[in-house]
C-alpha cells in the first residue's frame, strides 16, 4: 500500500499535523476545509496530507480509520483537479483496497472514489477497475440512501466520458430497480427534492446509453402495460428520451410490442396526458428509425414499421360510426410528422382513402371530421421542403383536394366552411401547388365569404385571415381578381351612403373596408388599396355622402390596419407614410378652416373620436420610419403647425392661414392632436426643428382655456417630447418652464384644471424614465389629493401614471419607459400615500384610498403579494369605502392574499365574510363578481375556521344565484358549490 | 336515519363505485364544448341575461361520472338539446342518457345532476331530472325516485351517498 508506506517515512509535524489531529481525534469538522484550502493554495501536497494522516489510516479502531479516510476524501473532493495521473493511480489502488474494510469506513471510501471519478487525469482502464471493485466488494442495493447516491454519482461521472464496458447489466440492475420512481417528499424536507427531480435524474441515467436498450425496453413495455397511470407516463416519456440515442439496431426486436402498447394506450386511454405522451413516443420512435444509418445489407425497418401502423389504423378511418377515427388519425399523424419519408409513406396511403371517405359521407359534420383529418396531414407537409418539384407528394392529389375544399366552402355548415378555409390556406402555402385557375376560384370564394352576415362571423374572420395569408404569396391573383371587385363595392357603398341608405348597406360598406385592409399584406397590393381608401375618405369629405362619425372612423381603422401591415417592410412603411399622412393632414386642415358652407363631414373630422382614430393611423405610420426618412417628414410637418407652411399638402389652397398656435379658431387648435401623433412617435435620434419654439407654444396652449381636448393634447405632446430628450441644459430649461406654468396655474384661478393636467403628464413623462425630478412632481400630485376641488382628479391621475398609454409615451413610439417603473413607483410612494390617508380629514380620505387602489391594481400580483400583509389593515378599512374603484381594487388585492396566506387571513374571517357578502349585492356588476370570487377564495381558509359561517353563507349566496347578470350568477354558483363541500364527506 | 337502500337509492351495491370492474370500460368519448363566449350584452350592466339552456348545461356538463375519470358531457350523458328551461316560469327539465341501458349508476348520476341544480339555481325554480325516454331498462323507477323530494333529501342524509355525490360535483383536479 503505497500511501501507508509513505506514512512511515516522515513524522509529520507542524500546522498540518495539528489540523489532522483536530479532525480525526478531536471530532471537529472545520479543519477539513482548512486543509483543503491549504492544499489548493499550495501550502502542502496531497501526499503530505496522506503522510500526516499516518497512523490514523491504520488505526485498529474502525471509527478512527473512517474518520481519517473521511478527511482525505473531503480534501480530494475539493482538490481533485490538482492531482497528477500518478497520484490518481496510487489513490485509486488505496481506495479500492479500502472497499474491503469495515462497513463504518465504506461511506468515506465511496466519497473518495467519487472525488477521483471527477479527475480529468484518470488513466484508461481505472474506471472499469473501480466499478469492478465496487460491485465485487459492496452490495450497492442495500447501502443507505446517501451512499447509494454516491455510487450513482460515481457511475454518472464515469459515464459522462468513458465506456461502461463490461458492466452494462450490473449498472442497469442497480439503476433500474428504482424505475418507475415512486416518491413523495417528506413534509419539511430540508433538501426540497421533488418527485419530478428524481424522475428526471433517473431518466437521464437510463436513457444515457444504447447499451441499456435490451434490458430497458422490455421493462418500459411492461410498465406501459401496467395499471398505474404514473408508471405509464414515466415509461412513455423515458422511451421518448431513449429514442434520442437509440438506433434501428436497438429498437429492432421490440418494435411490434412497443407499437402494440402505444396503440392500445392511445385507443383506450381516458387520460389526455397518456395520449399525448404515447403520441410523442411514437413520433420519436419513427424519427429514430428514419434517421438511423443502415449498413448496406440491412433491412430498412421504417417501411415495415409504418406499414404496421397503417394496417392497424387505416380501417378505423373508414368505419361508418367513426368511433376510433380520431385516435387513429392522431397516431398516423404522430408518425407522419417524424420525417419527410414517413410523411410521404403515410399520406400517400391515407389521402386517397380520406378523399374517398369524404364523398361517401354526406352529412356536414362527418365531412368536417374527415376534412379536419386531411388538414392535419396537409399541415405536416409544410414541415418538409422538397427540392425537386416533381417529387412533391401532394401534386398528384391537388385537383381532388381543391374540388373538395371548394365543396366545403359552399357547404351550408359554418363548421365545415371554417375547416375548408383553413385547408385552403394550407394548400396555398405549398409552393407551386395551386394553378392560377385554382387561385381565381379561391379568391372568388374568399370574396363571397368576406361579406357573410353577422351570424357567421367566425367564418368571415377566418376568410379575412386566409385572404391576408394568401395575398402575401399570390399578390397578382388578389390584385387582378379581388381588388377591382372591392373597389366596385366601395363605389357602390358611396352611392348608398349618399342616399343615406339603411344599416344593411352600411354593414356591407364596413365589410368592404375590412377586406381591403385584410389583403394589404403585400407591398404591391398596398399600392392599390391605400389610394382606394384615401380616395374614399376624400369623397366623403367632398360632401357627396352623408357620412357619420362611425363611417369615418371605420375608414381610419382600415387605414390603421394597413399601416400595421406595412410596418414590417421599410419601403411600404415609407410609401404609406408619405401617401397617407399628408392626405390626412390636408383633410383635417381643410376641415378646420372657418367657412361659410360647412359640409357635414367637416365637423365630423374634428370630433374627438375621429381625431383619436386619425392619431392612431399617423402614429402607426410613423413609429417604424427610418431616422433619415423621418427627418424628411418632420421638416414638413413641424413648419406646418408653427408657421402655417402648407406647401407640402396635396391640396393646399385654403381660404385662410393655418395657425393652430396663434389666435386661430378653436378648430385649428384641435389639430395639435395630429402633431402630437406624429412627433411623439418619431425615433429618439430624429432632431426636431424649431424645438424650442415648439415646446413654448405647447406649454402656452396646454394652459389655454379654449377647449379641454386641445389643451390636453398640447400637454401630452409636451410630455411626450420631454420624455425623449437627453438629460442636459435644454431639458432642464423645458422642465423649469413647465414647473413655473404649473405653479402659476395651480394657484386659485381659472386654469387650475389645465395646470393640473400639465402637471400630471409631465410627471408621467419623468416617472417613466426615472428622472430625478419625478419624485418632486409626484409629491406635488399627492399633495393635491387633499385638495377639495382637484382631489378626485388627482386620485384618478394615479391610474394614468401607472397605466400604459396608447398614443404617447409608448415603447412602440420610442419613449423611454423603464421596465420596473411601476414597482419603483410603488416602493417610493406607497408609504407616503398610507401616511397621507391616516393624516387626511374624513372627507378627502377616499381620494387617498383611490390613489392607492390605482397603484396596487396595476402592479404585477407576484410583486404585490409580499407587500400586502403590511397593507392589510388599510385594505380591510377600504372594503367599507363607498367608491366602486376602491372596492374593486381592494377585492382584487384580497383575493390572491386569501389563496396565498390563508393563515393570516383567517384572523379576519368575520370581517371578510360580512363585507364580501355586503359587496355581493353592490350595484356594480364588476364589484359583485369580485366579491363572489373572494367568497370562493375564502374556502381556502382552514375548514374549522369557516364551518361556523357555513349555514349563513349558503343562505346568503342563494340571492346572487338569481342575479340579473349571467357572469355574476356563474361566480355565485362556483362559490356556493365550494361552500357546500366544506366539511362534507367526499370533498 | 334512512339507509341508502331504504331510500331507494340502492345503486351502490356490487361493483361500480367501490372499485372492481367497470360496467362500460371503453365508452365513446365526446368533445367538450369550450367556455361560453362572453357577449357584449353580458358585459353590459343594464341588460338582464335570462337563465337559458346553455347556462343550465354549463352547470351540469362538468359533473364527473361516478366511474370514469370523465365528465357527463364527454360521455354524452348530458346534452344541451336535452335541457328545457323557462326563466319566467321558473321551470327547468333535464333529460340524461345513461351510457348503457342497464347502467346501475343511472340513479346516482340523476341524483348528482339534481343536487347540482339544487345548489346552483335560485329557489324559485321547479326542477325535473329524468332519463331520456327509452334509454334505460328501469327508466320509470329511476325517474320516480328522482322526482321524490323526500327520497332525495333522505339520500343526502346518507354519508356514503353524499360522499359520492360530492366527488361527482368537485372540480376536476
Amino acid at each position: 500500500m503505497a500511501a501507508a508506506a509513505a506514512l512511515e517515512a516522515v513524522a509529520p509535524t507542524g500546522a498540518l499535523w495539528g489540523l489532522v489531529q483536530d479532525f480525526v481525534m478531536g471530532q471537529q469538522e472545520g479543519p477539513a476545509d482548512q486543509v483543503a484550502a491549504d492544499v489548493k493554495s499550495g501550502s502542502y501536497t496531497v501526499l503530505q496530507v496522506v503522510e500526516a494522516l499516518g497512523s490514523s489510516l491504520e488505526n485498529p479502531e474502525p471509527r478512527t480509520r473512517a474518520r481519517g479516510i473521511q478527511l482525505l476524501s473531503q480534501v480530494l473532493l475539493q482538490c481533485h483537479s490538482l492531482l497528477l495521473e500518478k497520484e490518481v493511480v496510487h489513490l485509486i489502488l488505496f481506495y479500492e483496497n479500502r472497499l474491503k474494510d469495515h462497513h463504518f469506513v465504506i461511506p468515506s471510501v465511496l466519497q473518495g472514489l467519487r472525488a477521483l471519478s471527477l479527475c480529468v487525469a484518470l488513466p484508461p482502464g481505472l474506471a472499469v477497475s473501480v466499478l469492478k471493485a465496487i460491485f465485487q466488494e459492496v452490495h450497492v442495493q442495500s447501502l443507505p440512501q446517501v451512499d447509494r447516491h454516491t455510487v450513482y454519482s460515481i457511475i454518472t461521472n464515469f459515464m459522462r466520458t468513458r465506456e461502461e464496458g463490461p458492466f452494462v447489466e450490473e449498472l442497469f440492475e442497480v439503476t433500474s430497480c428504482y424505475f418507475p420512481i415512486d416518491f413523495t417528499p417528506p413534509p419539511n424536507d430540508p433538501h426540497g427534492i421533488q418527485r419530478e427531480d428524481l424522475i428526471l435524474s433517473l431518466r437521464a441515467v437510463l436513457a444515457s446509453t444504447p447499451r441499456f436498450a435490451e434490458f430497458l425496453l422490455p421493462l418500459l413495455i411492461e410498465k406501459v402495460d401496467s395499471e398505474i397511470l404514473s408508471a405509464k407516463l414515466d415509461s412513455l416519456q423515458t422511451l421518448n428520451a431513449c429514442c434520442a440515442v437509440y438506433g434501428q439496431k436497438e429498437l429492432k426486436d421490440f418494435l411490434p410490442s412497443l407499437w402494440a402498447s402505444i396503440r392500445r394506450e392511445v385507443f383506450q386511454t381516458a387520460s389526455e396526458r397518456v395520449e399525448a405522451d404515447g403520441l410523442a413516443a411514437l413520433h420519436s420512435l419513427t424519427a429514430c428509425l428514419s434517421r438511423s444509418v443502415l449498413r448496406a445489407d440491412a433491412e430498412d425497418l421504417l417501411d415495415s414499421f409504418l406499414s404496421n401502423i397503417l394496417q392497424d389504423c387505416r380501417h378505423h378511418l373508414c368505419e361508418p360510426d367513426m368511433k376510433l377515427v380520431w385516435p387513429s388519425a392522431k397516431l398516423l399523424q404522430a408518425a407522419a410528422g417524424a420525417s419527410a419519408r414517413a410523411c410521404d409513406h403515410i399520406t400517400s396511403n391515407v389521402l386517397p382513402l380520406l378523399l374517398e371517405q369524404f364523398h361517401k359521407h354526406s352529412q356536414s359534420n362527418q365531412r368536417r371530421t374527415i376534412l379536419e383529418m386531411i388538414l392535419g396531414f396537409l399541415k405536416l407537409h409544410q414541415k418538409w421542403s422538397y427540392e425537386d418539384k416533381d417529387e412533391r407528394p401532394l401534386n398528384g392529389f391537388k385537383d381532388q383536394l381543391c374540388s373538395l375544399v371548394f365543396m366545403a366552402l359552399t357547404d351550408p355548415s359554418a363548421q365545415l366552411q371554417l375547416v375548408g378555409i383553413r385547408t385552403l390556406t394550407v394548400l396555398g402555402a405549398q409552393p407551386d401547388l395551386l394553378s392560377s385557375g385554382d387561385l381565381e376560384l379561391a379568391v372568388g370564394h374568399l370574396y363571397r365569404l368576406s361579406f357573410l352576415e353577422e351570424d357567421s362571423q367566425s367564418c368571415r374572420v377566418a376568410a379575412l385571415e386566409a385572404s391576408g395569408a394568401l395575398a402575401t404569396l399570390y399578390p397578382v391573383a388578389f390584385s387582378s381578381h379581388l381588388v377591382p371587385k372591392l373597389a366596385e363595392e366601395l363605389g357602390r357603398g358611396e352611392l348608398d351612403l349618399a342616399r343615406g341608405d339603411e344599416p344593411a348597406k352600411c354593414s356591407r360598406h364596413l365589410r368592404c373596408l375590412q377586406a381591403l385592409s385584410a389583403i394589404s399584406t403585400h407591398p404591391s397590393i398596398v399600392k392599390e388599396t391605400l389610394p382606394l381608401l384615401l380616395q374614399h375618405l376624400c369623397q366623403m369629405n367632398k360632401g357627396y355622402m352623408v357620412a357619420g362619425t362611425s363611417e369615418v372612423i371605420a375608414v381610419c381603422q382600415s387605414l390603421q390596419r394597413v399601416a400595421e401591415k406595412c410596418q414590417q417592410d421599410l419601403e411600404s412603411c415609407w410609401y404609406f407614410h408619405q401617401t397617407a399622412v399628408p392626405c390626412l393632414l390636408a383633410l383635417a386642415v381643410q376641415a378646420s378652416m372657418p367657412e361659410k358652407e360647412h359640409s357635414v363631414l367637416r365637423k365630423v373630422l374634428l370630433e374627438d373620436e375621429v381625431l383619436a382614430a386619425m392619431v392612431s393611423v399617423i402614429g402607426t405610420a410613423t413609429t417604424h420610419l427610418s431616422p433619415d426618412l423621418a427627418a424628411q417628414s418632420v421638416a414638413h410637418i413641424v413648419p406646418l403647425f408653427l408657421d402655417g407652411n402648407v406647401s407640402f399638402l396635396p391640396e393646399n389652397s385654403f381660404p385662410c392661414r393655418f395657425q393652430p398656435f396663434q389666435d386661430g379658431c378653436s378648430g385649428q387648435r384641435r389639430l395639435v392632436a395630429l402633431l402630437m401623433a406624429f412627433v411623439c412617435s418619431l425615433p429618439r435620434n430624429v432632431e426636431i426643428p424649431q424645438l424650442n419654439q415648439l415646446m413654448r407654444e405647447l406649454v402656452e396652449l396646454s394652459c389655454c382655456p379654449s377647449c379641454p381636448s386641445s389643451s390636453t393634447a398640447a400637454a401630452k405632446c409636451f410630455a411626450g417630447l420631454l420624455n425623449k430628450l437627453p438629460a442636459g441644459q435644454q431639458l432642464d430649461e423645458f422642465l423649469q418652464l413647465a414647473v413655473d406654468k404649473v405653479e402659476a396655474g395651480l394657484s386659485p384661478g381659472p386654469y387650475r384644471s389645465q395646470a393640473f393636467t400639465l402637471l400630471l403628464w409631465v410627471t408621467k413623462a419623468l416617472v417613466l424614465r426615472y428622472h430625478p425630478l419625478s419624485s418632486c412632481l409626484t409629491d406635488r400630485l399627492m399633495g393635491l389629493l387633499g385638495d377639495p376641488e382637484l382631489g378626485p382628479a388627482a386620485a384618478d391621475g394615479f391610474s394614468l401614471l401607472m397605466s400604459d398609454c396608447t398614443d404617447v409615451l409608448t415603447r412602440a413610439g420610442h419613449a423611454e419607459v423603464r421596465i420596473m417603473f411601476r414597482q419603483r413607483f410603488f416602493t417610493d410612494n406607497v408609504p407616503a400615500l398610507v401616511q397621507g390617508f391616516h393624516a387626511a380629514s374624513q372627507d378627502v380620505k377616499p381620494n387617498y384610498l383611490k390613489g392607492l387602489s390605482h397603484v396596487l391594481n396595476r402592479l404585477p400580483k407576484p410583486v404585490l403579494l409580499p407587500e400586502l400583509p403590511t397593507l392589510l389593515s388599510l385594505l380591510l378599512e377600504a372594503l367599507s369605502c363607498s367608491d366602486c374603484v376602491v372596492q374593486l381594487s381592494t377585492l382584487s388585492c384580497l383575493q390572491p392574499l386569501l389563496l396565498e396566506a390563508p393563515q393570516v387571513m383567517s384572523l379576519h374571517v368575520d370581517t371578510l365574510v360580512t363585507k364580501f357578502l355586503n359587496l355581493s349585492s353592490s350595484p356594480s356588476m364588476a364589484v359583485r363578481i369580485a366579491a363572489l370570487q373572494c367568497m370562493h377564495a375564502l374556502t381556502r381558509l382552514p375548514t374549522p375556521v369557516l364551518l361556523p359561517y357555513k349555514p349563513q353563507v349558503i343562505r346568503a349566496l342563494a340571492k346572487p344565484l338569481d342575479d340579473k347578470k349571467r357572469l355574476v350568477r356563474k361566480e355565485a354558483v362556483s362559490a356556493r358549490g365550494e361552500w357546500f363541500l366544506l366539511g362534507s364527506p367526499g370533498s | 336515519m334512512p339507509t341508502a337502500a331504504g331510500s331507494g337509492f340502492a345503486m351502490v351495491g356490487g361493483g361500480g363505485v367501490g372499485g372492481g370492474l367497470l360496467e362500460n370500460a371503453n365508452p365513446l368519448i365526446y368533445e367538450r364544448s369550450g367556455e361560453r363566449p362572453v357577449t357584449a350584452g353580458e358585459e353590459d350592466e343594464q341588460v338582464p341575461d335570462s337563465i337559458d339552456a346553455r347556462e343550465i348545461f354549463d352547470l351540469i356538463r362538468s359533473i364527473n361520472d361516478p366511474e370514469h375519470p370523465l365528465t357527463l358531457e364527454e360521455l354524452n350523458v348530458v346534452e344541451q338539446v336535452r335541457v328545457q328551461v323557462s326563466d319566467p316560469e321558473s321551470t327547468v327539465a333535464v333529460a340524461f342518457t345513461p351510457t348503457i341501458p342497464h347502467c346501475s349508476m343511472a340513479t346516482l348520476i340523476g341524483l348528482s345532476i339534481k343536487v347540482k341544480l339544487l345548489r346552483s339555481l335560485p329557489q324559485r325554480f321547479k326542477m325535473d331530472v329524468h332519463i331520456t325516454p327509452g334509454t334505460h331498462a328501469s327508466e320509470h323507477a329511476v325517474n320516480k325516485q328522482l322526482a321524490d323530494k323526500e327520497r332525495v333529501a333522505a339520500a343526502l342524509e346518507n354519508t356514503h351517498l353524499l360522499e359520492v355525490v360530492n366527488q361527482c360535483l368537485s372540480a376536476r383536479s
